[in-house]
């Protein structure tokens, strides 16, 4: 957990983390037993959502993860208003500069490229630099000849970029494009909440696209969809299961088992000759 | 004729949704000789907010794909008031693709308040077909022009957008969010969308100078006809420049437009 130490450690105030406490039961994790646990609640198994930083330290080989594109930082596009105090305020919650933590690493012994979005900044919402983001990450995988691994979770385009934002989702998949064109594996894992544009872009462009349990996977926001059509939403709609059953995810892999599966995917998908 | 004086951001939203405004049936019928209707996605079934066929435009063969919200209030119903579902995305990609086959230009007329929001909808994968859509556009090896005639919204206009020139006419608007669904989410007050419509900068001539699109055809003290007739002559530029370019160097110029948005 060195990693995870050094982040924590770099984030003002928080050099001690504070135990977690489950939504669902109520139960109180100290830090330590609730990483250990993957971030999920020992008591009712609900799953928390993960720190891009939890998510790396779980899943990469350790010491292999390095950073790029650290220091972007969004500006404000079209001079939306108090855009610029939500993005100073997102950094202070998170400790990041932006929704999007991305670098290169060894996973079971195998170099990738990797984007982990992290839903504390901005709800992992997509603006400019989160766009810029995974596309140099691609671009850079595609000139490496790097499968890509991308832990996914987003509200969507982030509205205060405009149409800058919603480009991105544009921008993006011509690199997911020439990535998978030069041959190269892309595996898409979903995880809570993946919606909007970024479920109808990159989310959904993955030659493997594997979904954490009850993850909720979609286009349009449910309350949004009750209040067009007036009609009551069936239950699990729009879950990772919902998503399995109609054929748009390949697998749900609980979180304890995801970095095996990840490992035996990439393993398979190795160049042989 | 109040569209001729329009001038505050949504004033130009309130334009671009006009109920009369010519959609793109109106720009096939006008622009398009010999136009022969092409339907279904061959998966699921056909999606009338999308028409889409092929046609000349002058001369050339091209394929065009329109969103459409009908005339009538049955039609309205039909069409779905011109929100496609993904049956729409994928006819109209499977046209794409058949355009790329036979080396035909493709144009798209954009105008529609977003995909349709349903369950149904979902449970047939819009996110998907939105990406797909994006995906291939991308790589598809013929010209792609895009034209923004209503409401440019969001994804589900996207998919119709990845583009090698994006026109808008100059009442038309494009943008991430509707004014309503940003007011609502920001201010909790829907009826505070005029305001979110200017800050979020989505009328043609923001959009040309954030070089997201690369013309804007006047209407201000225009009729339909004639501003038929000035996109046509656009159209026709630029199939005709876009045409004498290699399917490699037209791809870079294409990853490129996009590329070095927010680069």
């Amino acid at each position: 957990m060195s990693g995870l130490r050094e982040f924590f450690s770099s984030l003002k105030g928080s050099p001690e983390q504070p135990p977690r406490t489950c939504k669902q039961c109520g139960t109180e994790i100290p830090y330590a037993e609730y990483v250990a646990n993957h971030c999920i609640c020992p008591q009712c198994g609900t799953y928390f959502r993960m720190r891009a930083v939890e998510r790396l330290d779980e899943t990469v080989d350790p010491g292999t993860f390095q950073e790029m594109d650290k220091k972007l930082k969004s500006k404000n596009p079209i001079n939306f208003p108090d855009y610029a105090e939500k993005l100073e305020k997102a950094e202070k919650a998170s400790g990041l500069n932006e929704g999007v933590v991305c670098g290169t690493a060894k996973i079971g012994g195998i170099d990738c490229g990797l984007f982990v979005m992290d839903s504390a900044f901005m709800m992992g919402s997509m603006g400019t630099v989160v766009g810029e983001k995974i596309t140099r990450l691609f671009e850079k995988a595609t000139a490496s000849k790097l499968p890509v691994v991308g832990f996914i979770t987003s509200g969507g385009a982030r509205m205060q970029e405009g149409i800058f934002s919603l480009m991105q989702m544009a921008k993006v998949s011509g690199a997911v494009k020439r990535h998978s064109e030069a041959g190269l594996l892309y595996i898409a894992v979903l995880t809570d909440p993946t919606t909007g544009g970024i479920t109808a872009s990159f989310a959904m462009q993955g030659d493997i696209i594997i979904a954490e349990p009850k993850a909720l996977i979609g286009f349009a926001g449910q309350r949004v969809i009750e209040q067009t059509t007036g009609e009551k939403l069936p239950a699990g709609f729009q879950r990772a299961e919902f998503q399995l059953e109609h054929g748009f995810v390949d697998l749900i892999e609980e979180r304890s088992r995801l970095t095996y599966t990840l490992r035996k995917l990439l393993k398979l998908h190795q160049p042989h000759n | 004729m109040a569209i001729a004086d329009v001038k505050t951001a949504y004033e130009r939203v309130q334009a671009a949704r006009n109920g009369k405004r010519p959609m793109g049936s109106y720009y096939i019928e006008h622009m398009i000789d010999d136009f022969v209707e092409l339907h279904g996605d061959r998966r699921f079934g056909d999606d009338a907010a999308i028409v889409a066929g092929v046609g000349y435009l002058n001369r050339i063969p091209v394929t065009v794909i329109a969103m459409e919200r009908g005339d009538t209030i049955e039609e309205r119903m039909k069409r779905n008031f011109g929100c496609p579902e993904p049956e729409g995305y994928r006819k109209a990609l499977r046209l794409m693709k058949e355009a790329e086959k036979f080396r035909r230009p493709v144009i798209c007329f954009i105008g529609s308040s977003g995909a349709y929001c349903g369950i149904e909808a979902e449970k047939r994968g819009q996110g998907l077909a939105i990406a797909e859509n994006l995906y291939e556009m991308m790589g598809l090896k013929t010209p792609v022009i895009s034209v923004v005639v209503g409401e440019g919204g969001s994804g589900g206009a996207l998919a119709l957008g990845v583009c090698d020139t994006a026109i808008m006419l100059e009442n038309a608007v494009y943008s991430v969010i509707s004014p309503e669904g940003c007011a609502s989410i920001l201010w909790k007050d829907a009826s505070k969308a005029p305001e979110a419509a200017a800050h979020l900068k989505l009328t043609s001539y923001d959009l040309l100078k954030f070089d997201v699109v690369e013309k804007v055809i006047p209407e201000t003290g225009k009729t339909d006809r004639e501003i038929c007739s000035a996109l046509k002559a656009v159209l026709m530029t630029e199939i005709t420049r876009l045409s004498q370019m290699t399917p490699e160097a037209l791809l870079d110029h294409r990853y490129e437009k996009f590329r070095k948005i927010g680069g």
